[in-house]
């Protein structure tokens, strides 16, 4: 039997009503060794900052354990900003037989988004093993950087721009 | 490993690109979208279980000292799949404005009154059979800056995370014979007034508690699994 699917609507601005955790930000627990942190900002079509956006982080790992939620959630601030605190993930399997580099599953829910829209985080780090990532591979190269964290002062950074110069690649998941 | 999940029609969920709602303007990307196989990554999901949900969490009216003022009502039904099989210990979360429209949030500036006893927040997981059940008071509609005389019909936001990351999916309930559905963008942002009409919940004497609560049923349909074999096996 088959069921109809129901439609997406926007998740409005006042979805820090219902949404954040207290502990959302955290895949993995404060102070967890070798624990990494990723941040960045949320931007819109004008370069301006989103302050009412939600970004989830998933990722699939073999390792995932007792204390590992590899599930985390944060708002965005004023300033667009947004940080997870997670595990770095390993490789997994992709498509016929290949293997995929470390990255995370990424939704973005924001007042004026009808719908979510799914970008991944690989590590600009990871050269060797983004070089045969087989999504990567279908994602144009110009575009690519757009996918890639960087490690700064601060852990990794990766901005999410929703539209324009440099827009992020956004996933048909 | 999972099957992937079955990709959904296009028609089904809004465009991100809908001139009538104006914010979608410099929040809808440009560039075409990259299709992403369904790999481990995207037919896995977290697995939160009973620690998220606080006993009171399902009933939005027992949060506060006294009661809310409103229209007591219960909203119930299913989180199933595509093939109709019951979403089992799955994560739903609600918030809404209070019965007269005013949301508990710092940007909601709208001169309604505030109702110390309502915060508008509600979690629960589904139960064996894919059920899910709030008490809450009826919203009331509200006013919003999109277009002169602009007003959100009455609604309930929802937040579901199914079984999977490809299952994802935040939406909004309505209640039926809103006569601000004609003009609503949000709500008309659903090209299909077939698929609009899933959005509604229905009225029930039956789940009605007599002297107590009236009762809306809704039913929520996420993606199913796809039979064919797994298009990302290892
Ligand atoms: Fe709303």
């Amino acid at each position: 039997m088959s069921a109809p699917l129901t439609p997406s609507q926007t998740v409005g601005p006042y979805l820090a009503l219902g949404l954040p955790w207290e502990d959302g930000p955290y895949a993995a627990a404060a102070g967890a060794p070798g624990a990494i942190r990723i941040s960045g900002r949320v931007l819109d079509g004008s370069g301006d900052p989103i302050p009412d956006a939600l970004v989830e982080t998933w990722q699939s790992s073999p390792e995932i354990g007792v204390g590992f939620r590899a599930f985390a959630r944060c708002p965005s601030d004023d300033d667009g900003r947004w940080f997870v605190f997670t595990l770095r993930p390993g490789p997994v399997p992709g498509p016929a037989g290949t293997t995929q580099a470390p990255h995370l599953d990424v939704s973005v829910f924001a007042r004026g988004m009808l719908h979510r829209v799914v970008t991944r985080i690989y590590f600009a780090d990871e050269a060797d093993a983004n070089a045969t990532d087989p999504v990567l591979a279908s994602v144009p190269p110009d575009r690519r950087e757009t996918l890639l964290a960087r490690l700064g002062n601060d852990g990794h950074r990766f901005d999410i721009r929703i539209q324009g110069l440099d827009e992020t690649v956004f996933f048909d998941v | 490993m999972p099957d992937a999940f079955r990709r959904d029609d296009r028609d089904v969920h809004p465009p991100l690109d809908s001139p009538p709602y104006k914010s979608t303007a410099l929040r809808h990307p440009k560039q075409p979208l990259v299709y992403l196989p369904h790999t481990i990554t995207e037919v896995t999901g977290p697995a939160l279980g009973p620690a998220r949900v606080g006993e009171l969490d399902h009933d939005l009216t027992r949060q506060h000292a006294g009661e809310p003022l409103g229209e007591r009502i219960t909203i119930s039904g299913r989180l199933l799949d595509g093939d109709g099989r019951p979403i089992r210990d799955a994560l739903v979360e609600v918030w809404q404005p209070n019965a007269a429209g005013r949301y508990r949030h710092r940007w909601d500036r709208w001169p309604a009154p505030i109702d110390p006893n309502f915060s508008g927040a509600g979690r629960c997981l589904t139960d064996t059979e894919g059920r899910y059940s709030f008490v809450t008071v009826k919203p009331g509609p509200y006013p919003w800056g999109n277009h002169p005389n602009a007003w959100r019909p009455a609604h309930i936001h929802f937040s579901l995370l199914g079984t999977a990351f490809a299952q994802r999916l935040v939406t909004q309930m309505y209640f039926p014979g809103d006569p601000l559905f004609p003009y609503d963008p949000i709500f008309n942002s659903v090209r299909d007034p077939d698929v609009r009409e899933r959005l509604i919940s229905s009225f029930s004497i039956e789940s009605s508690r007599e002297s107590w609560a009236l009762a809306y049923v809704w039913d929520i349909v996420l993606r199913g699994r796809d039979e064919t074999p797994m298009e990302a096996g290892p």
